[in-house]
Parts: structure tokens; sequence; C-alpha cells
């Protein structure tokens, strides 16, 4: 069995599949190599029992992306479920290891898709907590990090909503869920000029001010949502179809939660009103005026009503950094410390978005000395002083962190993110054994896994 | 173009009280519990611990005569990033000494204080298991001996003053030049009742890079430990089944660690190829 692999004898046969003498042992050896499905069928036939492995994955299309569940069944029940994951696994962390810390941004923001700008902001705290200007950071700049934050959450609670709604059916919540996202979507793409992977908030600030028109098209988007988000209530909240798949399903209780380090909308479902938000408010959320949701079923029925809440919630804090943010024009959106300041300026130009000509005509023809700076910071980078920095922050799906540490370079030495999807994904069998088959799509729906972040 | 002289760990345990980081010393979040412990604490002693019971007083004299030393890192040549002369020429031997924050003794403020002292209620051979304790930047680091973490992770757990209950993961770190313990697991236990954030950082060698799991405690520990043991190759006794998570499963080598080969991408263009990114210039 060692050998296995380097053994030319043994070409062709599954290495990962048991061992002919494994039977005697063990009993009966399940493996769960990929098998086509009239030998599982024929199999089953031949041993005449109810009990038989199923890999739903890692390209079933209601797995939420790439995941791989292992399920061993026993008729239409499961006995015990397994995840699969790592089939998107990118290797992000390492590839931070050796870009500049600004940099960095545009790799973690593709980690968790469905919510890049808390990926960002989680590990742009982290570095201005090691560089410690955390107290520096221009009040606009926060305004626009915190607008930014709640939209994404609004998107991403959309999809799960959305997504979650087409597993068992709910074709309608499907197609509403993601004509309102597009519409968040198209305000990112405004602010930030990418519809996702956005690289907008950077150690500092953020990378660019709001552009013109933009707050008139974030009132209209409110408008918007306060007209549509009550569709969701009115075709789920009280169905008797939707109830009857989503409620009792995937219980998971606060011992549960906090044994298996879940946090985010199962552990509010709990009826615990964690949220990181209130209780280690970052990027000045203390001054927003907003409400912790909960529900006390601890199940997926409690998560989608928290879910439905929390973006009523979202909308409210928009709403109040609209308000900050028209009394803020031209305020500065980086830090004024320019040895740490992006010093690129982007503007819009006929041709699309590029380099500010005031900016280039400024390093290019008047300061030699603003060139020098600019040609250093953007291929050397800023220094970070040694130090370990973990600053979560409360992301669509729970804490989501960035262990960051610097050795003194211009990169970082190691930047680990504790992704909520990674954590939650296992308590899938706590939540799905015992249960049908069926349930296990509604459970991990639940659950909102976004693969992207649990393999980074 | 870097490192010419290639990262050594210094010999160089220079005093360095003036590095105990006290500007970012202010435990953050709203919910602190006694804050006002101020952080001018840290420069002079504090009456509350002095007032603390005789256990504590012992504790505090036995941590402060350990002198606390920067942990030097890596010692870098060149002119980049070098600061404090005014030569840039990178012809003077500029040098610049990397040191990691150094230990800090006790005051540390604010409810650090409290833990600190709990632990040191619970635990009888206080330094066999918390081998220094670091703060730096408002958050304190606890760097535990590996054969007592399980037994300090349960205390954290089930303590009604500690009540860390949620771990928030593990996460490897590669230190090459550390020589003796070069692989590091961190973790993160948030307090939920008290609101209160700490790190434990342990410490292995490369050669025996064996570490008790804190699965029996933490069950959410279990995909960490599998991801830094994928990773890393740092070997958590008692875990239940320390498998590959990310990787494939016959993957070889551990790819987080610092000496793992990169691939360089061939490009076809007169035989030249892009060097792996660990070889590329680069102004570190």
């Amino acid at each position: 069995m060692t050998d296995v692999l380097n053994d030319p004898t043994q070409v062709g046969e599954d290495p990962y599949g048991a061992s002919a003498g494994a039977d005697a042992a063990e009993g009966r050896v399940y493996t769960v190599t990929g098998q086509d499905w009239d030998s599982l069928v024929a199999d089953q036939a031949e041993r005449g029992d109810e009990r038989i492995v199923v890999n739903m994955g890692p390209q079933h299309p209601s797995t939420h992306g790439v995941l791989r569940l292992i399920l061993e069944l026993e008729g239409e029940s499961v006995i015990e479920a397994r995840c699969g994951i790592g089939y998107l696994h990118t290797g992000i962390e390492k590839n931070m290891e050796y870009r500049t810390w600004t940099q960095g941004v545009t790799f973690c923001t593709r980690m968790d898709y469905l919510a890049p700008l808390h990926n960002e902001t989680t590990y742009c705290l982290g570095v201005e907590r090691l560089l410690d200007i955390t107290d520096q950071i221009p009040e606009k700049a926060n305004v626009l990090r915190v607008l930014m934050l709640e939209l994404n959450r609004i998107s991403s609670h959309l999809v799960c909503i959305a997504t979650g709604g087409m597993e068992i059916g709910a074709l309608t919540v499907m197609t509403i869920g993601f004509r309102e996202r597009e519409k968040v979507l198209d305000a990112f793409e405004l602010i930030t000029g990418l519809r996702m992977n956005h690289a907008y908030i950077r150690p500092g600030g953020v990378a660019q001010d709001l552009p013109e028109g933009a707050l008139d098209q974030l009132r209209d988007l409110v408008r918007w949502m306060r007209k549509h988000l009550p569709e969701y209530a009115a075709f789920c909240n009280e169905n008797p179809i939707f109830k009857g798949r989503l409620a009792d399903v995937g219980r998971l209780d606060l011992a549960g939660c906090l044994a298996l380090g879940v946090t985010g909308p199962p552990l509010r479902a709990t009826g615990y009103d964690w949220d990181l938000r209130k209780k280690q408010p970052y990027c000045g959320y203390e001054t927003y005026d907003f409400e912790v949701q909960t529900w006390d079923t601890a199940d997926a029925y409690g998560r989608f009503r928290i879910r439905l809440n929390e973006m009523w919630e979202s909308l409210k804090i928009v709403e109040q950094c609209i308000a900050r943010l028209e009394k803020m024009q031209g305020s500065p959106i980086m830090i004024g410390n320019k040895k740490i300041a992006w010093p690129a300026q982007l503007s819009v130009g006929s041709d699309g978005m590029g380099n500010s000509n005031e900016h280039l005509k400024h390093i290019m023809g008047e300061s030699m000395e603003a060139l020098i700076h600019h040609f250093k910071l953007v291929t050397e980078g800023f220094r970070v002083p040694p130090g370990q920095a973990y600053v979560p922050i409360e992301s669509p799906r729970g804490e989501l962190g960035a262990h960051v540490i610097s050795d003194g370079g211009t990169r970082p030495f190691r930047a680990h993110f504790r992704d909520p999807s990674f954590t939650n994904l296992q308590a899938m069998p706590a939540m799905c054994e015992g249960g049908m088959v069926s349930d296990v799509v509604v459970a991990v729906a639940s659950l909102d896994p976004v693969m992207g972040g649990v393999d980074r | 173009m870097s490192d010419e002289s290639g990262p050594q760990r210094d010999d160089l345990h220079e005093e360095s009280d003036a590095q105990v980081p006290v500007k970012g010393a202010v435990p953050e979040g709203e919910s602190e519990p006694d804050a006002d412990t101020k952080p001018e604490s840290l420069t002079g002693p504090a009456p509350d611990v002095a007032s603390g019971g005789t256990e504590a007083d012992t504790l505090t004299a036995e941590v402060a005569r350990v002198e606390p030393t920067a942990e030097v890192i890596a010692t870098r040549r060149g002119m980049f990033g070098a600061a404090g002369t005014g030569d840039t020429s990178g012809y003077g031997l500029l040098a610049r000494t990397i040191e990691f924050p150094a230990p800090s003794s006790p005051p540390y403020g604010g409810w650090w204080d409290s833990v600190y002292e709990r632990i040191g209620e619970l635990v009888p051979d206080y330094s066999d298991v918390i081998t220094a304790v670091v703060v730096h930047r408002g958050e304190i680091t606890f760097h535990v001996a590996p054969e007592h973490l399980p037994m300090l992770v349960r205390l954290l757990r089930d303590d009604a003053h500690l009540r860390f209950e949620l771990c928030s993961g593990v996460s490897g770190v590669h230190y090459p030049q550390d020589k003796g313990r070069e692989l590091h697991a961190v973790y993160h236990l948030q307090s939920m009742t008290h609101n209160r954030r700490i790190r434990l950082e342990v410490s292995v060698p490369d050669s025996d890079p064996h570490l008790p799991s804190i699965v029996a405690t933490y069950p959410t520990a279990d995909w960490h430990e599998r991801e830094t043991y994928d990773m890393f190759g740092i070997i958590f006794d008692g875990h239940p089944a320390l498998t590959r998570i990310l990787m494939p499963d016959d993957w070889p080598g551990y790819p987080q660690r610092k000496d793992y080969p990169l691939g360089g991408v061939p490009v076809e263009y007169k035989g030249a190829t892009v060097p792996p990114p660990d070889q590329r210039r680069s102004y570190h």
C-alpha cells in the first residue's frame, strides 16, 4: 500500500482505494473515489444492505462551488458526512509573501469573492495596526470603508439567499436576489472601477474618492432596496413550503457553535448577539446606529431571517454613511503620511480610468523628488515595523481576521486569514448527520460557505 | 540585491527597555472591564499589582528578573531601508537589525494583568508554562511551552475568570533563522464573556516538529491544525485525523515553509525564463 505510487506493477490501480486485505480486518471498507454510477448500483445490489457512500460534489450544482461532500447514506438518511475541500486552493497567502504590503490587497480580495471588501479591510486594519497609524486614518476613509463593507454585506447576503433559494427550488428568489445584487455591484463599479476584486481599501485609506454622481446613485440604490427588499419577506417568511424546508433543519445550538468556532449568522441564530461591529468596533462602527439581529431557533430558517434583517440594518448604516459623506466633499481619503500613502492618483479620462494627468504632470515635469518618491513607493513599497497583528472584523459569514506578521520588510512575512467559511464548514457533519439527504443541501446553504475563502 | 549576508540570528542581546511599546499598549474595544488602569502604569509600579497578594508578588519578581531582550531575527545590509545616517550610497556597509518586539514585564495594564495573574494562580510552575509575554500594538502574546499547551488552553477555556470560549484558529509561521524553534503555531483565543482576546504562541524545532493538539479542548482547531500540518509540517499529536486538507494527499513537502522551492515560469522568448519569486530582485 505504501509504495503503490512508485510500483510499476500497480499502474492503473487506484492509489487511494482500499487494499485487498482490508476487508478481513475491519469489515467492508467504503472508498470515496469517483465511481461510475452503474458500478455503484451493481455493488449495492450485490451487498444487499441500504448503506451507500455518495460523493456530492465537487461539481454538484448545489454545493456552493467546488465543495465535495462525502455522505454515507442508509437509505435516505445521512449516517456520516465529511467535507473534502482544497479544490480551489490557490496559495494566496504564499503569494502575498512575495508582493509589497499594498499589493497584498489585490491578492486577499480574491479569497472570499462574495465579500472582497471585508478581506481587504481586515488585512489593511492589521497592517495599519503594525504601522501604528490606526488613529491617523482620515475620517472620510473610514466612512467610505463602512459604506463599502455594508453594501458588500447586502450583496453577499443576497447571493446567500438567492442561491439557497435556488437549491430548494425557489427560483424566483434566485432571480430577484441576483437582480438586487447587480444594483450593488453597479455601485461598486462606479466607486472602485470593478464589480469584484476591487483592491479599493488600501493600507492608509482607500484607493480613490467617490466619483461624480456617486452619492446620487447610492441614494437611488437605497430607494431601490427599500422598495424591493420586502419582496423576500413576502415570498419566503411565511411561505409554508419554504418554512417546511428550512425550519428545524441544520440545527446547531450555542454550545455547538462555540465548540466548532462557528460565528456570524449561525451563531446569532442561537440568540446570542455576538457581532464584532458592536463588541470590538473598528472603522468607527461605534458611531453608527444599528441593531444586531438575532433569532432563537438555531436552524436554517433563523439564519435566513437574520440575513434578511441584517440587510435592513446595513441599509440603515449605508444611509448614515451617505449623510456623512455629503458633508465631507473634498476631505482626504488617504493618510497624510506621504511615506505610506499611495502616490499614484487615478482619474477617469476619455478612454476609461487611468493615471491622473495632473499627477503625471507633477512627477514628470515639476518635481524630480516627487518622481523618485513615487517610484520608490510603487516599486519598493513602505516598510512595516516587525511584529504581528490580528484585527478581526464581522464579515457576512462571521469572524474574518488576518494574522499579519512583518519582519520589518516591504512585504508581509506571513499573512494568514482566519476565514469564517473555512471554520463554519466544520459544523457541516454536526448539522447533517442523522438527517435526510435533502436537508444536507439546506444545511450547507445556511452556513453560506464560499469556497474561495475556504481554500484560499 | 538584498540580504547579502543572509539572514542570521545574531547573539546580540541588546538592552531594549526603550523598545517596550508603550504607545500602543491600550487594549482596544469599548468594554474594558477595568479600563481605569492607564497605560502610563507601564513605566512605574501599579498599586493594584503590589497589593495583589504574596503569590502574585513572587510571580512578578520572578518574571521581572528575566531581562527583556528583543528577538533579533535578521541583520540586513545594504542601502535599502537603512535609516539613521545620511549615507545612502550603500558603500557604508549600512546594517539594519531586525528585532521583534521585546518581552515586557508586568504590570501590563488593564485586564491584561488580571488574566496574567489569574493564570499565575492556576498554574503552579508558571515560568515553565509561559516563557515570555509580549505586549505590542495593543495585543498581548503569551509564549507557551509546547508540552503545557493542552493544560493551559483547558484552563483558559474553563476558568470563570478567563473564559476564552472561542478559538479563532491556528496559524503557522516558519522562522528559518530562529534556530532550534523554527516552526511557530499561533492561536488566537477570544473570551466572549469578558470581551478579551489573547494570542498564544508555541514554537517547535524543525527537526522534531511535534506539538500537542488542542482539539480536545477546542474542536474548531481540527481543520486549523490540519491546515497548519498541511502547510508547515507541524505534527499535532493527539489530533483525531491529521491529514492534508488543502493540498492533495500525495503532495510532497510543506508549501508555506520559507525554504519550499518556488517555481519559475518558462517563457518562450530566446530561452529566457522568469525566475521564481524568491530569486527575483527585491528591495526587502
